[in-house]
C-alpha cells in the first residue's frame, strides 16, 4: 500500500527552538494540521504573518473523513491558492435521490445556478485537501514565506500569561516551551487543549451509531447523491452511498445504539453488510472503516483570552449537511484578517470578540440545520417516526412534501446579519442576497471572475459608479475595483438589483460591511472604520 | 397579524364531515390510522400555509393535556 494518506509529509525533525533558553516567542502557532488549522496558517503566512504549525502527527488524515466541499469553501480555498486543485480532483454532483423501503421517493437537482467559479459541491477525500494545503505550504516556504509545519509535536499544557501564551510541547526528543502572542487551536473535536484549559463544550448526544465505510469498487453508479430510509438492506436504519475520486464510494450506514463497535468494524461483518446493499457480484474492496457516533454542541465562546478556538474544536455537528469542515474554512476565513489587523496594531483586541460573535451565530445555524436532519433521519419517538414516514410516503407524489424530507440541509455560508461591523444599508433596490453581513456571490467578469479580484484586502467595487482609486483610513488601505455592467448581466442581478448603480465595501473575508448608491466619503470611512471594530 | 385560526363553526355539514374522518379510518390497524392522521394533518397543515394558524390551533389542541 502506497496511500497518501500513510507517507509522513511533515516528519519530525529536531528545532532550535527545542534548546532555546528563554523559550523562544512567536506571533502565532497553529495546533493541529487538518484543513481547518492549515488554511488559518496559510492565510497568515499569505498576509506576511509569522506562523508556526504543529501536529502530534505528521501524516494527512488517515481515511477520507469529510468528503463533500461545498462552493463557499472552494472560494476561501481559491483565495488561499489550492480552490483549483480541489474542485479539478473533486467529483461534481447536482442530483439527489432519497428512498424510502424498497422505491425510489423523489429525486432533487442542486440546480446550481450560471456564472460561478466553483461548482455548488464537490465530493473529495480530506486527505487530498490536506495534501494540496501542505503542497501549498510547501510553495509558500520556498517563495520565503515565514510558516512553518512541525510534525510529531503535541501540545499537552497551556497557560494563558495575558500578553502571550506559554505551550508544553512534546516531542519524540522530549518536552521543550514555546511561547506565542495568540495560538489558535484547530486541534478537532475532541481537543486536547479545550479539555486541558477545562472549558466547556455543550449539546446533545445523539445515542444512534453510523458505520462509515470507503470501499474501491468499479460500480455503474452515476456520481449522485443517494440516501435511503429504511432500506431492506438495513431495516428500519439508513444509509447513504455517495461518489468520490479514484472509484472510492463512501457508504454510511445507520447501526443503531446498543451495538459492540468493535465487532461492527471486523470486516467479516462489514463485507456481508456491504455485499446486501451493493449485490453479491460487486467486486469491491474496503479502503477506511469507521463507526462515529454525533454529537451537536459547541463552546459557549471561542476566544479565550490569547487562545482562540475553530472548526470541530470550538463546534461539533452530526455530519448530514456537510457542516463541520466547511464551517471551520468559514471560521479562519472570519479570523484571521482580524488577528493581522490587531498583530498590525490597527485593530484593539476585541475586534477578536466579533469573531466570536459572527461564528457563533453561524455555529447556531449549523447546529440548528444539523439536529433538525438528524431528528428527521433517526426520529427519536414513535410519533415522530410517524410522521417522518407519512412525509417520505406523500412525496413520491406530492410535491409539497418534499421540501419537509430532511436527508441534510446543504451547507450555504451564513450571513452576518445585526454584526456590529456593518453599517446601514443604503442601497435601495439592492438585492438582499448582497445585503450588509452576505458573502459576495461571484460573477462572471470579462476575463475570469469577481471573487478572485477581490484580494485580500478591503475592497471598495463600484458598479456604473464613480469612485477615488482607493482611500486609506485609521491605517487601513482601501484598494477600489470599478466594473460597469454593460456586458455582466449577472453583475446587475446579484448587486444591483432595481438600482442603477452601487458602491459596496467589502471585508477581507469577501463579506459585505456596508453598500450605497454612490459614493460618499464620510459614509465610507465611518464604514471602514466600524468595520475593523473601531466605531 | 396574519388570519387567525377559525373556531367558529365553519363546517357546513358537520354530521357529515365527521363521518368522513371516521369512515376513513375503518378497516385500519392502529399503524395505518396513525399514518393516515399523519399524512391528513401534513396536507391539511400544507393546505393552511400559515405557520401561525397551524401554531395557535396545535395551542387549542394540546390545550388540558398537560398541566403547563
Amino acid at each position: 500500500m502506497n496511500k497518501i494518506f500513510e507517507v509522513p509529509l511533515y516528519p519530525y525533525a529536531r528545532h532550535a527552538d527545542q534548546d532555546a533558553h528563554p523559550p523562544a516567542r512567536h506571533k502565532v502557532v497553529v495546533v493541529g494540521a487538518g484543513p481547518v488549522g492549515l488554511a488559518a496558517a496559510i492565510d497568515l503566512a499569505q498576509s506576511g504573518v509569522p506562523v508556526v504549525v504543529l501536529d502530534d502527527n505528521d501524516k494527512v488524515s488517515f481515511g477520507s473523513r469529510a468528503i463533500c466541499f461545498a462552493k463557499r469553501t472552494l472560494e476561501i480555498a481559491d483565495r488561499l491558492g489550492v480552490g483549483h486543485a480541489m474542485a479539478n480532483k473533486g467529483e461534481e454532483w447536482n442530483v439527489g435521490k432519497v428512498f424510502f423501503g424498497d422505491r425510489k421517493v423523489y429525486d432533487f437537482n442542486l440546480l446550481p445556478e450560471d456564472g460561478h467559479q466553483f461548482p455548488a459541491f464537490v465530493n473529495l477525500q480530506q486527505y487530498y485537501i490536506e495534501e494540496y494545503l501542505v503542497d501549498r505550504v510547501r510553495a509558500l516556504q520556498a517563495e520565503g514565506a515565514p510558516i512553518e509545519m512541525r510534525g510529531k509535536n503535541r501540545v499537552t499544557n497551556v497557560s494563558d500569561h495575558g500578553d502571550y501564551a506559554a505551550l508544553t510541547v512534546e516531542t519524540p526528543d522530549g518536552a521543550y516551551t514555546l511561547e506565542t502572542e495568540w495560538l489558535i487551536a484547530c486541534d478537532g473535536a475532541g481537543s486536547p487543549i479545550r479539555a486541558q484549559m477545562g472549558l466547556d463544550f455543550v449539546g446533545r448526544v445523539f445515542e444512534d451509531n453510523f458505520l462509515i465505510a470507503d470501499v474501491v469498487m468499479d460500480a455503474d453508479f452515476p456520481t449522485e447523491r443517494w440516501f435511503w430510509f429504511d432500506p431492506p438492506f438495513n431495516k428500519g436504519q439508513s444509509a447513504l452511498l455517495h461518489k468520490q475520486p479514484d472509484g472510492v464510494w463512501r457508504i454510511d450506514l445507520q447501526l443503531g445504539w446498543d451495538i459492540d463497535k468493535e465487532a461492527e468494524k471486523k470486516p467479516e461483518n462489514v463485507i456481508p453488510r456491504l455485499k446486501a446493499m451493493l449485490g453479491d457480484d460487486v467486486q469491491f474492496e474496503l479502503e477506511w472503516v469507521s463507526i462515529y457516533t454525533f454529537q451537536c454542541r459547541r463552546m459557549e465562546k471561542f476566544r479565550h483570552g490569547r487562545v482562540i478556538f475553530a472548526g470541530d474544536s470550538a463546534h461539533q455537528v452530526s455530519p448530514f449537511g456537510a457542516r463541520g469542515a466547511n464551517s471551520g474554512l468559514q471560521d479562519t476565513d472570519n479570523l484571521i484578517w482580524k488577528l493581522k489587523l490587531v498583530l498590525d496594531g490597527d485593530a484593539d483586541q476585541s475586534l477578536l470578540d466579533t469573531y466570536d460573535t459572527e461564528r457563533l451565530a453561524a455555529a447556531d445555524e449549523n447546529i440548528l440545520n444539523s439536529s433538525r436532519s438528524t431528528d428527521f433521519i433517526t426520529p427519536k419517538s414513535e410519533m415522530s417516526r410517524i410522521f417522518r414516514d407519512a412525509v417520505l410516503d406523500l412525496s413520491e407524489h406530492h410535491g409539497f412534501a418534499r421540501p419537509l424530507v430532511n436527508s441534510g440541509r446543504l451547507s450555504v455560508p451564513s450571513v452576518y446579519d445585526g454584526s456590529r461591523l456593518n453599517s446601514a444599508d443604503q442601497l435601495p433596490g439592492g438585492p438582499a442576497r448582497t445585503r450588509p453581513g452576505a458573502p459576495c456571490p461571484d460573477v462572471p467578469l470579462d476575463a475570469g471572475y469577481l471573487l478572485a479580484q477581490l484580494g485580500g484586502g478591503f475592497t471598495l467595487l463600484s458598479i456604473n459608479a464613480e469612485v477615488p482609486d482607493g482611500f486609506e483610513e485609521a491605517g487601513v488601505t482601501v484598494s477600489s475595483l470599478a466594473l460597469t455592467t454593460e456586458t455582466h448581466t449577472a453583475l446587475a442581478e446579484r448587486y444591483l438589483g432595481d438600482a442603477t448603480c452601487a458602491v459596496y465595501l467589502i471585508r477581507p473575508d469577501q463579506h459585505v460591511a456596508t453598500r450605497m448608491d454612490r459614493f460618499d466619503a464620510p459614509h465610507f470611512r465611518a464604514a471602514l472604520r466600524r468595520a475593523i471594530g473601531k466605531e | 397579524m396574519t388570519d387567525a385560526l377559525t373556531l367558529t363553526p365553519n363546517l357546513a355539514k358537520p354530521d357529515d364531515s365527521y363521518a368522513l374522518l371516521l369512515a376513513a379510518h375503518e378497516g385500519l390497524t392502529k399503524a395505518q390510522s396513525d399514518a393516515l392522521n399523519a399524512r391528513l394533518i401534513l396536507l391539511l397543515a400544507n393546505h393552511i400555509g400559515d405557520s401561525q394558524v397551524l401554531k395557535q390551533a396545535l395551542t387549542e389542541a394540546k390545550r388540558g393535556l398537560r398541566d403547563d
